[in-house]
């Protein structure tokens, strides 16, 4: 008799744990043929509540973490990702994608991590100046993160897309929550699982898997988040993310038509939209 | 003569002599139109409002009110002017004409500054040494920038954004109106600018200053008007930038418009800025950088010290130096050399403020007010402190915008962390201690753009300055300041 295989569950990620989604609903997700995969957690608002409190929780800490830190944990996830490609690959081929262009995502994906956990303790340099000002007075400008940052990531790039913008949100010492794709969802279950053997610490990221339709608007709207990415959706999304994101000033940032295996994918700018500038002053003199 | 009480009793002897600025040199039409185009038109439905000086009531110039239909001629002015020579011209020379600007308004600074004190109520030592020098500073450092931008940016392509509509405060109207023209000039933007209604004149005069210093027309467009305005910039569909200074307020209801548009904004918000003592500050210095923070510009300032956090140990100490301080400042005429507070902006402010400090005394402050004699016309305000409040106070949470301080105590570092942060804004904020690595840990852990350590409110062109949090999006001022007038896209 051959062996029965052990099928995953898959859950969400908050605050270093993998919960159900406290609703205890969940969505089919089907191949191509209608089969069943996996049941998703159909993530909550209550659930995203719960995991901007452990973002924002994790916060302090993790910008407090020092910037060679940060590196070596982005490096770490990427390490991670690298034992696990097949796996990865494979759950891609699973969601319906070639065997060439799931191979292409998870390397490039890997590839991606490295790329960010190198400017962790760089982009501070790039983008920080001493200012000469006019009067006795020692002045200088440098980047801090802006806090938590909610990211509804890109739906047609299950993994690549969500690594690409957690990646430079973290590096840059903020906390985030990320809702998965919605129809490729399983890849970024995984990357949880990936992130929580990689010594990030709980809540520095949260995955969420669910419908867009329920949670883009929370996911703009919360009080307690700094700044919302968000990479799909037309006009219309981007007037209700905008609309309810000006109620706390969130800083919003849209990603739309980003080709995320492209360059527009890959730069430190990307670190830059989620931080804010902070200016010191102090007088000269003996 | 008896000994005074106060310490600091500088007028104990003798009365100050009035020394007035001189304002015979000063140039200020009985009428202004709209500078659109190069040159100064008529609104189209004929409409005027009257400037007042807030020191005297009395009626400065007619200016003009502009209409949706103004705006749109404005905004095709600028847009042609993008078009046609702006965008198209060596970025070399476009820095040049910004110099010239600069350069103008430093001949100019004299009459400026008289004007800013007549029409905005702001003293003139204040409007002569900060307002025109800091706004001519302003065009002289992005002038330069123009045919640099490549360096800015590593590994970016910049590119002007096209026409940007900017709409400021009544506070600092000429800086205000530098901070917002000279970097969108720089990058190669055109512009339309509203100032505030109860202050335009000196951003007319900046009009003549700009038709002077020869720019091509339409590449600075001044509308003035109120909000109705402000919100047909905001709401014009070709204009592809705005640049908000103002309350946090009207910033969301900017936003809100905005919003499902390709409109790029920046905005510039309210405050309530903590100023911090520990007590191993430099006290005396201290007191000076809270009567700095706080009745500097009459308290008409986004990122005034607000709020003072001071530690217990040095509390009464450094409140009855401060009482005796407060004693000595000057308000009156705000043409007058040796005045301190100035005249709170308008009627409308002046209410403003007043109602807050009937709050403060409901909600239980103890308040205490200079003894100072104001003159009879005109809008004032005594310095005043608030005492025994707390942190849910409203005179301690909102934004009041002129010479009222609320004061608090700390005991421990983290407390007075926890409570500088603790309101939705975070423009500024204010450290005073000896010790470095406090200065540093302070500087961190405050929540805001802008920290200020055992100095405050001290700007620079150079400088960026700009908020956290409710206190706005972007930065204004130095090289970060570029950003908000350009598209940053891959060199291609």
């Amino acid at each position: 008799m051959s062996r029965i295989p052990v099928a995953k569950t898959y859950k969400i990620y908050i605050g270093g744990k993998f919960p159900r989604t406290e609703s205890g609903r969940y969505f089919p997700l089907e191949d191509s043929k209608g089969k069943v995969i996996a049941n998703v957690c159909r993530g909550s608002r209550k659930d995203f509540r719960n995991a901007v409190v452990a973002a924002r929780n994790a916060q302090p800490g993790w910008a407090g973490a020092s910037a060679y830190l940060r590196g070596q944990i982005l490096y770490r996830i990427g390490e991670m990702l690298e034992g696990r490609r097949e796996q990865f690959a494979a759950e891609l081929r699973l969601q319906g994608a070639t065997s060439r262009a799931a191979d292409r995502e998870v390397d490039a994906s890997i590839d991606r991590l490295i790329y960010f956990a190198g400017w962790a303790d760089k982009y501070q340099q790039v983008f920080s100046a001493v200012n000469p000002v006019a009067s006795s007075h020692f002045n200088f400008s440098v980047l801090e993160p802006t806090g938590v940052v909610s990211i509804l990531a890109p739906d047609d790039s299950g993994l690549l897309g969500l690594v690409s913008n957690i990646a430079p949100a973290i590096a840059g010492g903020n906390t985030c929550v990320a809702l998965a794709s919605g129809s490729k969802p399983l890849s970024a279950v995984s990357f949880a699982e990936v992130l929580h053997a990689s010594d990030v610490p709980g809540g520095v990221v949260n995955i969420l898997t669910g419908f867009r339709s329920e949670l883009t608007e929370q996911f703009a709207s919360h009080m307690d988040i700094n700044a919302v990415v968000y990479c799909d959706g037309d006009r219309k999304t981007s007037r209700a993310v905008q609309t309810v994101a000006a109620e706390n000033m969130k800083r919003v940032i849209r990603r739309t038509g980003t080709d995320w295996s492209g360059a527009d994918a890959e730069h430190p700018y990307l670190i830059r939209d989620t931080q804010e500038v902070k200016t010191t002053w102090h007088p000269i003199g003996a | 003569m008896a000994i005074p009480e106060n310490k600091l009793a500088f007028n104990g002897g003798w009365e100050y002599a009035p020394a007035p600025e001189s304002t015979d040199h000063v140039r200020i039409d009985k009428r202004y139109g709209l500078f659109i185009n190069g040159d100064f038109v008529a609104p189209e439905k004929g409409k005027y409002f009257d400037t007042i000086n807030p020191a005297s009531e009395e009626k400065l110039a007619r200016v003009a009110e502009a209409s949706d239909v103004d705006v749109d001629k404005a905004v095709k002015a600028a847009r042609d002017a993008y078009r046609g020579p702006w965008s198209r011209m060596k970025p070399a020379e476009r820095g040049k004409y910004i110099y010239r600007i600069a350069r103008i308004i430093q001949e100019r600074a004299r009459e400026f500054a008289a004007i800013e004190s007549l029409d905005g109520g702001k003293p003139i030592r204040e409007s002569r040494d900060v307002d025109i020098p800091l706004a001519a500073a302003h065009f002289f450092y992005y002038a330069g920038w123009a045919d640099k931008l490549d360096y800015a940016f590593p590994g970016r392509k910049a590119r002007p954004m096209g026409v940007a509509g900017q709409i400021i405060p009544w506070n600092f109207p000429m800086l205000m109106a530098a901070w917002k023209i000279a970097p969108a000039l720089a990058c190669g933007n055109t512009v339309v600018l509203k100032p505030a209604e109860t202050t335009p004149l000196t951003a007319l005069k900046l009009a003549e200053v700009i038709a002077d210093a020869g720019l091509p027309p339409g590449v600075v467009n001044i509308v003035t008007g109120a909000g109705k305005t402000g919100a047909a910039i905001v709401e014009h569909p070709d204009i592809d930038k705005i640049a908000f200074t103002g309350s946090t307020n009207v910033g969301k209801i900017i936003m809100r418009a905005l919003a499902g548009t390709d409109k790029k904004y920046t905005l510039e918000l309210g405050g309530k800025a903590a100023n911090i003592i520990f007590a191993d500050a430099a006290i005396d210095q201290a007191v000076e950088g809270i009567v700095n923070g706080i009745f500097f510009n009459q308290g008409h300032v986004c990122c005034a010290g607000s709020r003072l956090l001071v530690q217990e140990s040095v509390a009464d100490e450094v409140i009855a130096k401060l009482k005796d301080r407060m004693e000595t400042l000057i308000v009156g005429d705000p043409l007058d050399k040796n005045t301190d507070i100035g005249a709170i902006n308008s009627r409308m402010q002046l209410d403003k403020i007043e109602s807050y400090l009937a709050v403060g005394k409901e909600e239980g402050g103890t308040m205490h007010q200079s003894s100072c004699r104001v003159p009879q016309k005109g809008y004032w305000c005594r310095p005043t402190i608030f005492t025994g409040v707390s942190q849910s106070n409203r005179v301690v949470q909102e934004e009041i915008f002129g010479p009222v301080l609320a004061i608090q105590t700390f005991r421990r570092f983290d407390e007075a962390i926890t409570k500088a942060n603790n309101t939705p804004y975070g423009l500024s904020g204010g450290v005073w201690t000896d010790k470095g690595a406090k200065i540093f840990k302070m500087t961190q852990s405050i929540r805001a753009g802008v920290v200020w350590a055992n100095t405050f409110n001290k700007f620079d062109p150079a400088s960026p300055f700009g908020g956290y949090k409710e206190s706005g999006v972007g930065r204004e001022g130095g090289l970060h300041g570029l950003d908000a007038y350009l598209k940053l896209g891959a060199v291609s």
